[in-house]
Order: structure tokens, then C-alpha cells, then sequence
């Protein structure tokens, strides 16, 4: 029997990826370790090794496929004493473009569950297959279409003018997750207010579409709430020029470590949760989620995107073990080699938009995290201490809070708490 | 006077018999008006006629070529073009009985002359005075004459007449328009076609394989200019082939009349002049809508450029007053009548019917090779910013083609890139104008790739390479 090689689940909710490039050609030798192709997921470039030895006999997605929904057969190897010729011709093998349809195989019964129901409880709807596809690109929902073609049948126009009139009504959580956001008119309809040849068409990545989804999901499903607060951190600079300064050389003169303020927000945002833990949660339908350790993702800006890395129990790690850890984080981000498993889950995140001159900002959550720490530039103010004027550097953090996790007191608390640990940072060195 | 009509169809073509059939379908007591012949230009001096002639053409090719094929004809090949006329003739009678019979039996009424709408609801009418084409059609049996007719809805019908281009009027003997090219008393030695549309190449066509020398002569850069560049490349790639001379972004300027035959100045894009020496010349420039006649005018009717202004039920800004087929604007083909004829009578009725989409209007020359689309070409779809995935089969691909003897041929087809949408199709080659169908049907049911990948075509037959073509698009051909 030749042994198929399926499109890997890389993470738990994984239901489709991209085959971005096959290593080894058909008729290749392939003994268990090699790495046959690549897999392109939202936010990671992946490896699919072979387990098995044998001949790569047959491709069946090609490379540059996109949306291969997890468990699909992509290639073929013939086994020992197989013919590898045989094998190939075998077919036929389902191609991701009828597949497509079928519903996950990775376990996510939400999306499952509804599919089915809503087939079951509403009458068949008569709708073009055009409409079909646009309207599920954009997820937009049929039933609640009208349709002007024959017999009442929807076609491309009622969904263009339904996704025109009416975006904002569609809700989200109705359908699966749409690729795209729901309140983006159609293409042409954005395209018509820009002279033609005065724009570029930059396509989509899957990195671009997931942010688009992901935020458009967070900002619609999360109650946001927002809590300001300066901190100085004169103390925090003369620590961290003294840890500097402290570092032992390697051989070519270069420090062993820099930890940078950054490093010490990360530490201190960790040991903030374990000190307010009904604040370091996780928010579902039934339950809430209250984590053991900080897992603390850091916004990582990257060529085309962005990604947070999570640094995980980072109230244990040393300020030092932090700081390697994100410089290594941040490099394989911009080589979009991180493992899924490296950028998902955490309960809180950093975003610091501080090298840019920004004042204060407030971020969206990332689910499904809580909380997220929007964090401004130090700089020098004058404030008044002991009665009159002084300077220090201040630095403008603001926390948005999943309302139906955090609520304002538990929220305060946490920002207080993280206060206190920036302006006395060597509370985060013991 | 007889009781008003619910509807009076001013033409007996095509869009006006079969609105007409439609109408009394419905239950509208109807009548319509025709000064000259039932069926139109279509059935009398068009579509039909030109088939009939373009298959003796067919046959007589196929005669010349019976060795290809394995087989002996003894004795010369020849034709009589009295007879290959007459056969047309006789077609289009046949034709034209089976209309008035139509009518008949759906109990329209005819009424025999020229129409003039003296009102919104009176239609006047007088004994034609145009000079009926020879040899004319005898008047039906049973039709009603000259008179005033009440109507409470009022179709103009009236078709369209060959376009003229001052200073080269058509004599009707030295140059042609389409009427003297279909009942020629021999066939010229040497013929000029001005304008390279369908009418144009197909008597082009028809007069080459005849053994006509003929040269095409049109302004524009390419021929078939309403066709996709590619497609109209390869079709004159083969008329060449076959010995026809073809001038593009060229236009006669002057036509000098001989004794028995015609010496044309023609100016290319440079400006460069010469003359082009020929027996005869027919003037193909398209053709015009019969808007003159009705009273259209006087009733305030909307016309821009020659064209009556309807909305895509036909009604004109008058009430009671419509317009379908070619006085409503291009494309002016029969079947395109046909449709807004029904459509209009629906929308009379109430029955609210799917407005004509002109993207989905097909389009075919009957030449040799054939020529079909239907859709947007591929410039069109590139001038509107579309992005496309376009795919092309040729037919030595093909089984049943290379069978046939007809292995040159191509169809191409172009989808949106991202939503799958079939675009247009476009095909030159044996048979193509009955192929275009099976995408017609599909851009109407917005089928995507997808539906047409699906589809099983059955095998050996020419329409699978309208399969191909759609595997093309999407990377997945097989036999090429």
C-alpha cells in the first residue's frame, strides 16, 4: 500500500494551511527525517517530514496551493517493493478544490455544530454557485439574501448589493470565521473611488487576512475598556544601566547580555498577574480561565505584519533569559520560521509603540488574552515632588481589558500593581 | 374599426414576430404590422439566407477537398450560381411561410403595410412605398390593409437597414450592400469587401471559397473588431491562408465607377494611398436603425444618436409606446431582438421579468473558420481592472476535431482570478458557433470553474475542448 502524506494539523485549531514549496520532486528517495515541503500556516513557515522510506511516487497538491485543509492527501510514497509508477497512476485523490467544502478534521465543533444545524433548520436556499462563493469569501449569510434572479434564485448582483447596503448587519459569530472582514464592501465597489493605474494591487497573505479576521473578530466580540497611567522610570534606567554595565565580555568584546526596558515591562507586566491573579484569566462561553504562570506575548512588528511571540512563565525567568529569549523570538518572527505553538494562547500582551515617539496608544486584545499593555515613550517631564518642580522620565502605559473577564477594579488593580514594580523594579529581581 | 389591441408590433422580424407570439401566449389580443416580408432581414435577406448560401460553400469545399478524405468525385467541380442563390431563396421562403403560419395559429393578426404611430394608442396604416426587394415575397393570405388601428401598447419593431458611407453610396450594381451580395447573377471575379464585421467576412468567405479573389479592406486595426484580438488574429491567419487579402487600419476613400466593375482608393495609417482594382464591392459597415418612419419624432419619443432610448423593459419615456431590437441600440442581432421582445410583453404583463444583461449576448459569423463569443474580451476585462485567469485549448488537441479534418482551432476562455466567474469565451474553428452555447447557458446559471470542471463532456466531440479550455485556466489541462 503506498502511504499517503496528509496535510499536517500544526496546531490545534489549524484547519487549513498553505503548501508553499515541495523539496523533494516525484521519483525522489525519501528516508524518514527528510524534509519533503513546506507548509505556509497564518503566521509561520512550516516542514512536513517524511516518517516513512520510500519514493515520493506522486504530488497531488501542487507547490503554491493555498487553503489545503488539514488531513488532505498531498502526495503519495510507494513503499519498499511498491512501483513508484504505479502508485502515481493510481488516483484519483481528492484535490483541496472539491474538498474545500468538507468540514475540518481537526476537532472545532463550534463551527461544525452550526454548519449542520443551520442546514438542518432552514429550507434549501436556490443561490447561484457565483453567489455561493462570494458570499461565503465574505461571509456573508444567504438566508438572509434576497434574491432578484429567476424565481427568486440569488445571484451575483444580490449578493454585491447585499454586501454593499447592509455589512455592519451581518453578525459575525453566525458564520465561520470569514477569511476576510464582514464590513468590506466587494472589491469592485472599493476599487470604483480610485482612478484606474493611480494604485497598486497588493494580493493578501495569509498573515494579512488572519490579522484582518482576527482584530475585525476582537473588536466586535471583546467589551474594550482602558486604563492610563504614567510611570516613572527613573529608578528602572539606573538599574538597568547598572545590569548593563555589569555584563561580562565574550571574547569579541561584546556583552553577554542587554536587557532592555522592554525586557523589564515584560517582567514587570508577569509579576504584576501573579501578584493580582484573578486578573491573569482567559475568558470562554462557560468558564473562565485562571493560568497558573505569565505567559506574556510580545508584539513583534515584521515585514508585511506583525506577530506576538509569547513568553511563557516569564514571572520565573530572569530579566537576562527574557531578554535572549525575545532577541531570538524577534529574529525567527522576521524569517516567519516561529512555531505555531511559540505565538499562540498567553493572557496578556506587550505592545510598545514607545522607539516611535508615540505618547500613549490603546491597543485591541488579541484573543485570547485579556488584557493587553499599550505602552508610550519615556521621556523627560517636569513634575512636582515634594512640593515642587522636579524632572523625571515618565513613561504613558494604558491596559485594555476584556470587560467580561476583567472588570475596572481588577483591571486598576493589575495596572497598579505593574506600576509599582516599574517604579520600584528591584522588587523583579528577587 | 375593429376593437383596440392590447399590443401592436410594429415589424414582422424577428424581435417582433416572436414578442408577437409571446404577446398572444399571454392572452394580449395583438397584431402586427409589416410593410415587406414576416421573418425581417433576418429570415429574408440575412442570418438565414447567408447560412443557406455559406453551406453550398461548405459543401463545395469539402468537394474539393473529397481526397482528403479517401474519395473519388469523377468529372469537374463546378457550381451554378443561379441555383446556389435559388436554394437560399427557397429557404428563406420556407422560412418565411413558417412565420405567417406561426402567426396564425397564434392567432396574431397581420396587417399588410407601413406604419406610422399618429398617438400614443393609433397606429396609421398606408401601402408601403419602398420599393420591395427582388424577387419579393407574396403578400400573405388573410392580412388586414391599410387602415387606422387602435392599440393600447404600442412595440416599434422596425429593425435596421445597411449603414452608408457618403460618397460611396451603394449603386446596388457595381457596390453592394448585403442585399445584391446574397442573389448575385454569377459570381465576380474579383470583389472588395469594405468593413470586416460579421456581415463583411461572411461574404468574404462565402465568395473566396468560391473562388473569388477577394480583399477585405477595414478601418480599424483588426477584423472582427468586436471579437477578442487573439481569436480574430487566428481567423485571419486562416482567411489569408486561403488566399483572401486582408488591409487593416485602412478605409476606402474614393470609389471610381468602370464599366463592369469598381477601382477604389484606399489610404493606409500612414496616409499611403493606392487603388485597389475589383469587379465588385460591397459595402459591410454595419447597419442603422429604421428610427425615420413611425412618428416617433412628433410624439416626443427619446432618441440618442439614431436609437430609440428604452429602459431594459423596453418602455420609452412616451407611456404605451416601446422599443426592442435594433432602434433599441447594439448589438443589433436577431436573437438579442428576439429576447427583448419576449422580455418586453412580459413587463407588459406584469410578470416581472430577469432585464437582458448585453454581457451575456452571444455572438457568432458563420465564415470558414467559424467564429463564436460571448462575454468580455480579454481587453475589455484588462481596461476594467479585472483579474483574470485565462485558459486556451487549441483543437489539434482534440480527437474529434482531428476526425473531422478541421484540427485548427481555439478556445479560449477567461474567469475572474477571484471569484471564478466566467468572464467570456471566445472560439474560432469547425462548428464553434453551436459550441458557444454551453458556456451562454453556464454565464447565465453564474456557474464558476468549478461547475464546468465537474461537468462530464462526452467524448469524441469538439465541445471538449471547451473543457480543456477551462482546465487550462486553472492549471489543470490534460491533453496539451
Amino acid at each position: 500500500m503506498p502511504i499517503d502524506i496528509l496535510m499536517p494539523a500544526l496546531s490545534p485549531t489549524m484547519e487549513k494551511g498553505n503548501l508553499a514549496r515541495w523539496l523533494k520532486k516525484e521519483g525522489d528517495k525519501v528516508k524518514p527525517g527528510d524534509v519533503l515541503a513546506e507548509i505556509e500556516t497564518d503566521k509561520a513557515t512550516m516542514e512536513v517530514e517524511a516518517i516513512d522510506e520510500g519514493v515520493l511516487a506522486k504530488i497531488v497538491v501542487p507547490e503554491g496551493t493555498a487553503d489545503v485543509p488539514v488531513n488532505n492527501v498531498i502526495g503519495l510514497i510507494a513503499g519498499e517493493g511498491e512501483n513508484a509508477k504505479s502508485v502515481a497512476a493510481s488516483g484519483p485523490f481528492p484535490m483541496s478544490e472539491k474538498t474545500l467544502d468538507a468540514p475540518p478534521a481537526v476537532p472545532n465543533a463550534p463551527a461544525v455544530a452550526s454548519r449542520t444545524l443551520n442546514a438542518e433548520s432552514s429550507p434549501r436556499i436556490f443561490a447561484s454557485p457565483l453567489a455561493r462563493r462570494i458570499a461565503k469569501e465574505w461571509g456573508l449569510d444567504l438566508a438572509s439574501t434576497t434574491g432578484t434572479g429567476p424565481h427568486g434564485r440569488i445571484v451575483e448582483r444580490d449578493v454585491k448589493t447585499a454586501l454593499a447596503h447592509a455589512p455592519a448587519a451581518v453578525p459575525a459569530q453566525d458564520t465561520k470565521a470569514p477569511s476576510v472582514p464582514l464590513s468590506t464592501p466587494p472589491n469592485e465597489l472599493v476599487r470604483k473611488n480610485f482612478a484606474l493605474g493611480s494604485f497598486e494591487e497588493i494580493l493578501h497573505d495569509s498573515m494579512r487576512k488572519t490579522i484582518a479576521r482576527r482584530l475585525v473578530e476582537a473588536s466586535r466580540t471583546i467589551p474594550h475598556f482602558y486604563l492610563t497611567a504614567d510611570c516613572n522610570l527613573d529608578t528602572l534606567l539606573r538599574l538597568r544601566e547598572a545590569i548593563n554595565a555589569a555584563a561580562l565580555m565574550d571574547k569579541d568584546a561584546k556583552p553577554a547580555y542587554k536587557i532592555s526596558v522592554n525586557d523589564f515591562i515584560i517582567k514587570a507586566l508577569a509579576l504584576a498577574l501573579i501578584r493580582v491573579p484573578d486578573a491573569n484569566v482567559t475568558w470562554t462561553e462557560s468558564a473562565m480561565l485562571k493560568h497558573k504562570h505569565a505567559d506574556i506575548g510580545v508584539a513583534v512588528a515584521i515585514p508585511g505584519g506583525l506577530i506576538t511571540p509569547v513568553v511563557r512563565a516569564a514571572e520565573a525567568k530572569s530579566l537576562s533569559v527574557i531578554s535572549s529569549e525575545m532577541k531570538d523570538f524577534s529574529a525567527r518572527a522576521r524569517a516567519r520560521k516561529l512555531m505555531p505553538e511559540e505565538y499562540q494562547g498567553g493572557s496578556t500582551a506587550v505592545s510598545n509603540l514607545g522607539m516611535f515617539g508615540i505618547k500613549s496608544f490603546s491597543a485591541i486584545i488579541n484573543p485570547p488574552q485579556a488584557t493587553i499593555l499599550a505602552v508610550g515613550a519615556a521621556e523627560q517631564r517636569v513634575i512636582v515632588k515634594d512640593d515642587a518642580p522636579a524632572v523625571a522620565s515618565l513613561m504613558c502605559v494604558t491596559l485594555s481589558c476584556d470587560h467580561r473577564a476583567v472588570d475596572g477594579d481588577l483591571g486598576a488593580r493589575l495596572l497598579a500593581a505593574f506600576k509599582t514594580l516599574v517604579e520600584q523594579p528591584a522588587g523583579m529581581l528577587v | 374599426m375593429a376593437d383596440a389591441y392590447d399590443i401592436l408590433v410594429v415589424g414582422g422580424g424577428p424581435g417582433g414576430y416572436v414578442a408577437a407570439i409571446r404577446a398572444a401566449q399571454l392572452g394580449f389580443k395583438t397584431a402586427v404590422v409589416e410593410r415587406e416580408h414576416l421573418g425581417g432581414i433576418c429570415l429574408n435577406w440575412g442570418c438565414i439566407p447567408t447560412k443557406a448560401l455559406l453551406r453550398s460553400a461548405e459543401i463545395f469545399h469539402y468537394l474539393n477537398h473529397a481526397k482528403d478524405y479517401g474519395l473519388k468525385v469523377d468529372g469537374k467541380i463546378g457550381f451554378d450560381p443561379a441555383a446556389v442563390v435559388k436554394r437560399s431563396r427557397a429557404v428563406s421562403a420556407q422560412l418565411n411561410n413558417g412565420v405567417g403560419f406561426l402567426l396564425k395559429k397564434n392567432k396574431v393578426d397581420v396587417i399588410w403595410g407601413e406604419a406610422t404611430i399618429a398617438s400614443p394608442g393609433e397606429v396609421l396604416v398606408a401601402a408601403s412605398k419602398k420599393p420591395a426587394m427582388q424577387p419579393p415575397n407574396p403578400i400573405p393570405k388573410g392580412v388586414l390593409g391599410a387602415s387606422t388601428y387602435k392599440a393600447k401598447n404600442i412595440i416599434v419593431a422596425t429593425g435596421a437597414r445597411p449603414r452608408v458611407i457618403p460618397g460611396i453610396e451603394p449603386d446596388r450594381t457595381l457596390i453592394w450592400t448585403y442585399f445584391e451580395a446574397m442573389v448575385p447573377k454569377k459570381f465576380p471575379t474579383s470583389l472588395i469587401v469594405m468593413g470586416s464585421g460579421a456581415i463583411g467576412i461572411e461574404f468574404a468567405s462565402f465568395y473566396r471559397t468560391m473562388g473569388t479573389k477577394v480583399t477585405v479592406v477595414e478601418i480599424l486595426p483588426q477584423i472582427l473588431p468586436a471579437e477578442d484580438a487573439e481569436i480574430a488574429a487566428h481567423a485571419r491567419k486562416r482567411f489569408e491562408k486561403q488566399g483572401m487579402e486582408i488591409l487593416t487600419s485602412t478605409k476606402v476613400t474614393r470609389v471610381e465607377k468602370k464599366p463592369d466593375g469598381v477601382v477604389a482608393t484606399i489610404e493606409d495609417s500612414k496616409g499611403a494611398t493606392r487603388a485597389l482594382e475589383a469587379e465588385r464591392m460591397i459595402s459591410a459597415v454595419g447597419v442603422t436603425g429604421n428610427v425615420e418612419n413611425p412618428g416617433l419624432e412628433t410624439l416626443g419619443v427619446k432618441m440618442e444618436r439614431g436609437i430609440i432610448v428604452a429602459d431594459g423593459m423596453g418602455r420609452t419615456n412616451v407611456p404605451g409606446i416601446y422599443a426592442i431590437g435594433d432602434v433599441a441600440g447594439p448589438p443589433m442581432l436577431a436573437h438579442k431582438a428576439e429576447h427583448e421582445g419576449v422580455i418586453c410583453v412580459e413587463a407588459i404583463k406584469g410578470l416581472d421579468p430577469q432585464p437582458l444583461d448585453k454581457t451575456m449576448i452571444p455572438s457568432c459569423t458563420y465564415c470558414n473558420p467559424q467564429v463564436a463569443s460571448v462575454g468580455l474580451t480579454e481587453e475589455r476585462a484588462r481596461e476594467l481592472g479585472i483579474e483574470v485567469s485565462i485558459g486556451r485549448f487549441p483543437f489539434i488537441g482534440n480527437g474529434k476535431a482531428i476526425a473531422l479534418g478541421e484540427p485548427e482551432g481555439l478556445v479560449k476562455t477567461m474567469f475572474d482570478a477571484k471569484t471564478g466567474k466566467l468572464l467570456g469565451a471566445h472560439m474560432v474553428g469547425a462548428e464553434v458557433t453551436e459550441l458557444i452555447q454551453g458556456f451562454v447557458i453556464a454565464m447565465n446559471c453564474e456557474t464558476t470553474e468549478a461547475e464546468l470542471i465537474n461537468s462530464i463532456f462526452s467524448h469524441p466531440t469538439l465541445s471538449e475542448t471547451m473543457h480543456e479550455s477551462v482546465l487550462d485556466a486553472y492549471g489543470r489541462v490534460i491533453h496539451a
